[in-house]
């Protein structure tokens, strides 16, 4: 198919003459979105203000779901705990990750390429997979932490057991994910001008005065956007808790985290109404703390 | 495969020939030998890094040398290295073969999933970067916010209600259930919205349009070869999560003929939990080494392609 046009030189004439094309390209996509994100969101509204009853069947309830939800300990908790692993795993993460970026940028490592590819990999490995794998490592009669008390001849605290469970997992999510945040960074800081040091150099400025004054703010989006991401992705908190249940339940109870709850309650309660009631309480916290960082980031540049 | 195409944008302007900086030390400032540019490597910081690139690789090599170890060896040796008896070729084998072949079975269906759902995935983020970085029309900004805004809903959020659509549609158990969600990538749309409105001049379409070539055509012809680098980032990042996926068929597959390798993998080693259920730890672990192997392989192979997408797609942060 082909569409004659004419010569366009103003913008008003291609915003008139070609949006349908644009639009046309864009289409494909916004279609699948609508059905798997727009739909899939509305219906979720809707199951959250309805309740199945033994009597009656399913009833229009109002927001009594989420009245339920507000005084459930059990939700509370599991934000708590996320809310933790938020706090301190996060910027342990993406602390590594700045590092070992500034590192690779300065230029002064041996061997950059072979470190950059190498902190990378972990990224093309399956939550499964590392998780799995951690897990194995983790035990105590088996693993790696058995050969450490073999070899020393000392108990090293099980890290499987219910108060170290959560620093475990953060450690594989962290293992997961520095690569991929050290990336993100270091593409950002491979476009500074270079100019710019040499300038700031001749002026007499160190090292660490151009990472400071220099780096950090010309990535200051990098950081935001790897600051977001992360913070999403604490919330969400599933895959590593769920693959590790199975091996101790004493450990990850069915509502460790709100995505592990909200997965129980759906699929093994059949509770969909409050299930979707605590996916949504859970997206618009995450929507909220994602934007009030954005505000606060972008307060502090102006 | 397309040949090499550089990314026009990319920035790569600051390559530090350090060997050559140490040979001929520009005459013109004596003073700094080591500038800016050519910096003094430090052992110091290539010692701590070291230390990062360590806890990076000591769980790879723990799965690689567990590989080769039989059941029995797997308790009885230490983890970091191999025991009398190398059974990786023995171990790989049995992997391949256990319970009538199901691993293979699990391979092609997760090269099913991965086809379609990267593929078409990354075809989708591609046209609609490129509708939004080159044309203007009315609501482009509010596709903008929407997408952007849809990556902070919760998995579950979505999967509950999405199941549960599916499942008055019949998709459930299929493949379609999990191909059809994994269409949409909002992070691919934005990187190909950046790429494509920094690798593609407007005066370059519009000189085609004078030209009299039809808009489909001039996608083909002239945008679709300067946006190649931004696709193989797109299609390894999509991959990678289809790949990798192991909630969303965890919630629509229940038969294990239709499981990706992520479940299959999980269901094995839930297997010891189980009661009556037998141990196949040296299955889970050399079928876990099979799953990786791919992907480490492709992005080692493809380097250059998406270092370059990725390093344009970070130009307008």
């Amino acid at each position: 198919m082909t569409v004659a046009v004419p010569p366009a030189r103003s913008r008003t004439t291609r915003r008139s003459g070609r949006g349908w094309i644009g639009l046309g390209f864009t289409a494909p996509f916004l279609a699948v979105f609508g059905l798997v994100f727009l739909a899939p969101i509305g219906y979720s509204v809707y199951l959250s203000l309805f309740q199945d009853r033994l009597i009656g069947g399913t009833t229009f309830v109002g927001i009594d779901n989420y009245r339920q939800a507000v005084d459930d300990p059990q939700f509370w908790e599991g934000l708590g705990r996320v809310g933790l692993f938020l706090l301190v795993q996060v910027p342990v993460m993406l602390g590594i990750a700045l590092l070992v970026a500034l590192a690779l940028d300065s230029g002064r490592l041996y061997g950059r390429d072979f470190f950059r590819i190498t902190v990378f990999l972990p990224y093309a490995v399956p939550a499964v997979v590392a998780t799995l794998m951690w897990g194995f490592m983790y035990g105590t009669r088996f693993g790696l932490v058995a050969d450490l008390d073999h070899t020393f001849g000392i108990t090293l605290p099980d890290p499987l057991s219910p108060h170290l469970i959560l620093a475990s997992i953060g450690n594989i999510v962290t293992w997961e994910f520095i690569g991929y945040n050290m990336l993100i960074f270091y593409s950002a800081l491979r476009v500074i001008p270079h100019s710019l040091y040499e300038a700031a150099s001749i002026d007499g400025a160190g090292q660490w005065r151009i990472v400071a004054a220099i780096k950090l703010p010309a990535i200051r989006g990098a950081l935001m956007i790897a600051t977001i991401f992360s913070i999403i992705g604490s919330f969400q908190l599933f895959n590593e808790p769920s693959i590790l249940r199975p091996l101790v339940p004493d450990s990850v109870s069915t509502s460790y985290t709100p995505n592990l709850y909200t997965y129980s309650l759906a699929f093994n309660g059949q509770q969909e109404d409050y299930a979707a009631t605590v996916a949504i309480i859970m997206g618009l916290v995450t929507m909220i703390v994602a934007y009030a960082f954005q505000l606060r980031g972008m307060r502090k540049e102006a | 495969m397309t040949t090499a195409t550089p990314a026009p944008t990319q920035t790569d302007n600051h390559h530090r020939p350090a060997r050559t900086a140490r040979l001929r030390t520009p005459p013109a400032r004596p003073r700094r030998a080591h500038s800016v540019d050519r910096p003094r490597r430090s052992a110091t910081l290539t010692v701590l890094s070291s230390l990062v690139v360590l806890y990076t690789l000591v769980p790879l090599a723990w799965l690689v040398v567990s590989s080769t170890k039989t059941q029995a060896d797997l308790l009885g040796s230490p983890g970091l290295w191999f025991s009398g008896h190398f059974a990786l070729w023995d171990n790989i084998s049995q992997t391949l073969s256990y319970d009538h072949h199901v691993f293979l079975r699990w391979l092609l269906n997760t090269l099913l999933y991965v086809v379609l759902g990267a593929g078409g995935a990354t075809l989708l983020s591609v046209l609609a970067g490129y509708g939004l970085a080159k044309f203007d029309f009315r609501g482009k900004k509010a596709v903008f916010a929407v997408v952007i805004g849809a990556v902070a809903v919760p998995t579950t959020a979505l999967a509950v209600p999405t199941f549960l659509m599916f499942s008055t549609m019949g998709l459930t158990n299929t493949p379609w259930a999990v191909i059809i969600p994994s269409l949409v990538s909002p992070f691919g749309l934005y990187l190909m919205w950046v790429f494509a409105s920094e690798a593609v001049p407007t005066e370059l379409l519009e000189a085609a349009r004078v030209d009299g070539s039809g808009e489909v055509r001039t996608f083909f012809r002239i945008a679709l070869p300067l946006l190649a680098p931004g696709i193989v980032t797109v299609l390894l990042f999509t991959v990678v999560a289809t790949w990798n996926n192991y909630f969303l068929p965890l919630i629509m597959i229940k038969d294990p003929n239709w499981y990706p390798l992520t479940l299959g993998l999980n269901a094995w080693n839930d297997q010891a939990a189980t009661a009556g259920g037998q141990p196949v730890f040296n299955l889970v672990i050399t079928g876990s080494l099979l799953t990786i192997v791919p992907l480490v392989a492709a992005f080692l192979l493809l380097q250059r392609y998406w270092q370059s997408g990725l390093a344009a797609g970070s130009v307008k942060e």
